[in-house]
């Protein structure tokens, strides 16, 4: 009975009949970046196994990751991580019951969409692919 | 048939099992990534595009290599909850989420486990 409505039952209005707001965008963000990671995540992997396997085989990876596809995974790969920690802060302030007014919930938005930049560049400036 | 009554049908069935402490689990790790994440990015950054020697030679100390293993285990863990959470939320078939939950579970786990051995490989192997 219940399987024969199944599909046919209509459906309350759902995200797509908003109009996109800034927590909602910066917010799904979160998780595109966190999955994008599990990317990132297995080329360090990757990269970090052929350290200890061997010098030729460190050497191949090596040559993936300083060619311009793997600069852009990578730079990719710190925008991601930057976002999703700024991002994932922004929850945690949600999650102890802080931040839900829309001014300040709007402010943390670009807080944390401005700050991933910056962080970004701050740690692609560490790393010394810079110099 | 079923005689018992609905409440004894559903208690210790929903969050009031081990959802709150599961919840709890989740952020204890977000929090806990924070300063991993710090840890990890000033480990590994310098060291992305560097010749072996570095790299592995860098890698051989202790403190870093147990802050490493300390970042992998926590990291495949919060990345296994947040793709499950991922999968939960879009995939509606009960039988494709299943599967897909172990397919993660396999996935974040074998990364996990090939980093670990991959970092006590070069950290031990002085």
């Amino acid at each position: 009975m219940a399987n024969e409505a199944k599909g046919k039952r209509p459906l309350s209005p759902h995200l797509t009949i908003y109009r996109p707001q800034m927590s909602s965008v910066s917010s799904i963000f979160v998780r595109i970046s966190g999955v994008a990671l599990a990317l990132g995540f297995v080329l360090v992997i990757w990269w970090l196994l052929a350290a200890s396997i061997s010098i030729p085989y460190f050497e191949f990876i090596n040559g993936i990751m300083t060619s311009w596809f793997g600069a852009i995974v990578m730079v990719g790969s710190v925008w991601a991580l930057c976002y999703h920690s700024l991002g994932g802060i922004r929850h945690l302030i949600w999650d102890m019951g802080y931040g839900f007014d829309l001014k300040t919930s709007d402010r943390m938005g670009w807080c944390v969409i401005i700050g991933s930049f910056i962080f970004t560049i701050i740690v692609i400036y560490y790393s010394g692919a810079l110099s | 048939m079923n005689y018992k009554t609905d409440i004894v049908q559903v208690s210790g069935r929903g969050s009031a099992e081990t959802g709150a402490s599961h919840w709890f689990g989740e952020r204890l790790k977000s929090v806990a990534l924070i300063p991993l994440t710090i840890i990890f990015i000033c480990i590994i950054a310098p060291l992305i595009g560097a010749d072996h020697s570095t790299v592995v030679g860098s890698l051989q100390s202790p403190v870093k290599g147990f802050a490493l293993i300390i970042f992998f285990l926590v990291t495949l863990k919060h990345l296994e909850e947040g793709l499950q959470v991922v999968i939960e939320d879009y995939v509606h078939t009960r039988g494709r989420v299943l599967i897909l939950i172990k397919l993660n579970k396999l996935f974040c786990w074998t990364f996990g486990l090939v980093a670990i051995f991959a970092i006590a490989k070069i950290t031990f192997a002085a």
